[in-house]
């Protein structure tokens, strides 16, 4: 079973529809106990980053997510959700993350378009993620704020928009994407395989 | 590179799909579903389904082609029409539309925009705008209720406002050149483009592709939209990509 978690922050039901039909058993809940039972869990998530650590906490699910971490549950973290995993955000004011990674969120460049939506290429690194998605292959981003550093040892992904900036993290058990891989057509189905495909050990 | 989307516009009304779709291997022409998905298989980049139901039944079918459409079909795609009020966007969000477009109701309550932006996230809402040229000026005028009042306010400014307001988008019509198939309106959409910096998708006008090309090149959208030119099969998306990217457009291959 993956779980979704569900606190309050935007579109579920597509992320839910693609694990479904990929042939994945899932349950949206924001219940602590369903959540640590999991094969692996799916933090999903559109909209300001403060709010969403604030949704997060008064759930008391930021402790959940940073113990999945701790105990090995494949965790997939998608465009805000990765975010959320950074220790900090420069949306609206800094404001506190997860600290699972270390680093902060950031504005785009001021000679951009924002938010940057659109299907870019990306630059894969060697990670289970990626497994037979090679660089160069487009997925669909939707996003104002971005992780800025790249070459880190969590980076499994970069992409290019006004610079080079990470697109996905792994650390542990523990992978994010910036991107919409529910919304990527094959390739981004395919990655979300690659994640499905990792269980807790019971 | 950030590419340069192609989009499909899909009229539905009562659950079916309104102008006829001329897929070669379609089983149901007028199935939006299959429309949809057949437009994923082909290449392109996002979808919009234009809501041009009257009814409340028609709206509520609306919520079931989008609900199907988002079992089958992992491209993002946008509804338009007939989106008046906060619970509606909820509603068709929650079926699995990934953005809503609105047009007259912007129009009419601007703060529409900002409540929207602020419950939803900015990157969800598409706000649409028809515009006209005033005869014998350079401003354009905006077009409410399909094109048949004209409020004489300045698109312009109102795509300006648009984007302060927290649109992620704007969905730029011109009348002038829509159905004309002689091209888009290319001063307009340079026009705005350049003004926000949030991305403009062009509609109305495609004849062919060097169309396409220049609402990118001269007029600075980031997305070109076109329904008729596609449906009847006169050109497919792969040979348009190909065209654009022998043409140094990046896209999506």
């Amino acid at each position: 079973m993956t779980a979704i978690i569900d606190y309050g922050m935007g579109n579920l039901r597509s992320v839910e529809k693609a694990c479904q039909y990929l042939g994945y058993s899932t349950i949206i809940t924001s219940d602590a106990q369903e959540i640590l039972q999991a094969d692996n869990v799916i933090l999903p998530g559109v909209g300001a980053f403060s709010q969403a650590m604030e949704q997060l906490k008064k759930l008391g699910l930021d402790k959940t997510i940073i113990e999945l971490h701790k105990n090995g549950t494949p965790l997939l973290g998608i465009c805000l959700g990765m975010q959320l995993l950074f220790s900090y955000s420069l949306e609206g004011g800094r404001h506190e993350g997860l600290g699972i990674l270390p680093d902060g969120i950031v504005p785009f460049e001021k000679e951009v378009k924002v938010p940057q939506i659109g299907w870019n290429d990306i630059t894969v690194y060697d990670n289970i993620l990626f497994k037979d998605v090679p660089s160069g292959s487009y997925v669909y981003f939707v996003h104002s704020y971005k992780a800025p550093s790249i070459g880190r040892t969590w980076t499994a992904a970069t992409c290019n928009y006004g610079s080079d900036y990470t697109c996905a993290v792994h650390s542990g058990h523990t992978f994010g994407t910036q991107f919409h891989p529910e919304k990527s057509g094959d390739v981004g189905l395919k990655i979300l395989k690659n994640f499905l495909e990792q269980r807790r050990d019971k | 590179m950030l590419t340069k989307r192609i989009i499909p516009c899909l009229d539905v009304k009562e659950g079916r799909v309104v102008k006829g779709i001329n897929f070669v291997n379609l089983r149901d022409a007028g199935d939006p579903v299959e429309c949809a998905a057949n437009y994923n298989i082909a290449g392109a980049d996002e979808l919009l389904f234009l809501d041009i139901n009257a009814s409340h039944e028609g709206r509520n079918t609306m919520l079931d082609v989008v609900s199907k459409t988002a079992e089958q079909v992992f491209i993002p795609f946008t509804v338009g029409g007939g989106i008046t009020d906060m619970e509606r966007i909820k509603q068709l969000l929650r079926c699995g539309a990934d953005k809503v477009s609105i047009n007259s109701p912007a129009v009419k309550e601007p703060d529409f925009i900002n409540r929207a932006a602020d419950r939803f996230g900015s990157q969800c809402i598409v706000v649409a705008i028809d515009c006209k040229r005033k005869a014998g000026t350079s401003l354009w005028e905006v077009f409410v209720n399909g094109g048949r009042i004209n409020t004489e306010k300045n698109a312009l400014l109102w795509a300006i406002e648009a984007a302060k307001r927290g649109a992620g988008e704007i969905l730029l019509t011109s009348m002038d050149t829509d159905g004309a198939g002689n091209g888009y309106d290319l001063p307009i959409t340079r026009a705005i483009a350049d003004a926000v910096n949030i991305p403009v998708i062009a509609s109305g006008g495609a004849g062919n592709c060097e169309h396409f090309l220049e609402a990118i090149k001269e007029g600075h959208a980031s997305a070109v939209l076109a329904a008729t030119l596609f449906h009847y099969g006169q050109l497919s998306i792969k040979d348009l990509k190909q065209y654009l990217a022998e043409n140094d457009v990046a896209v999506r291959v």
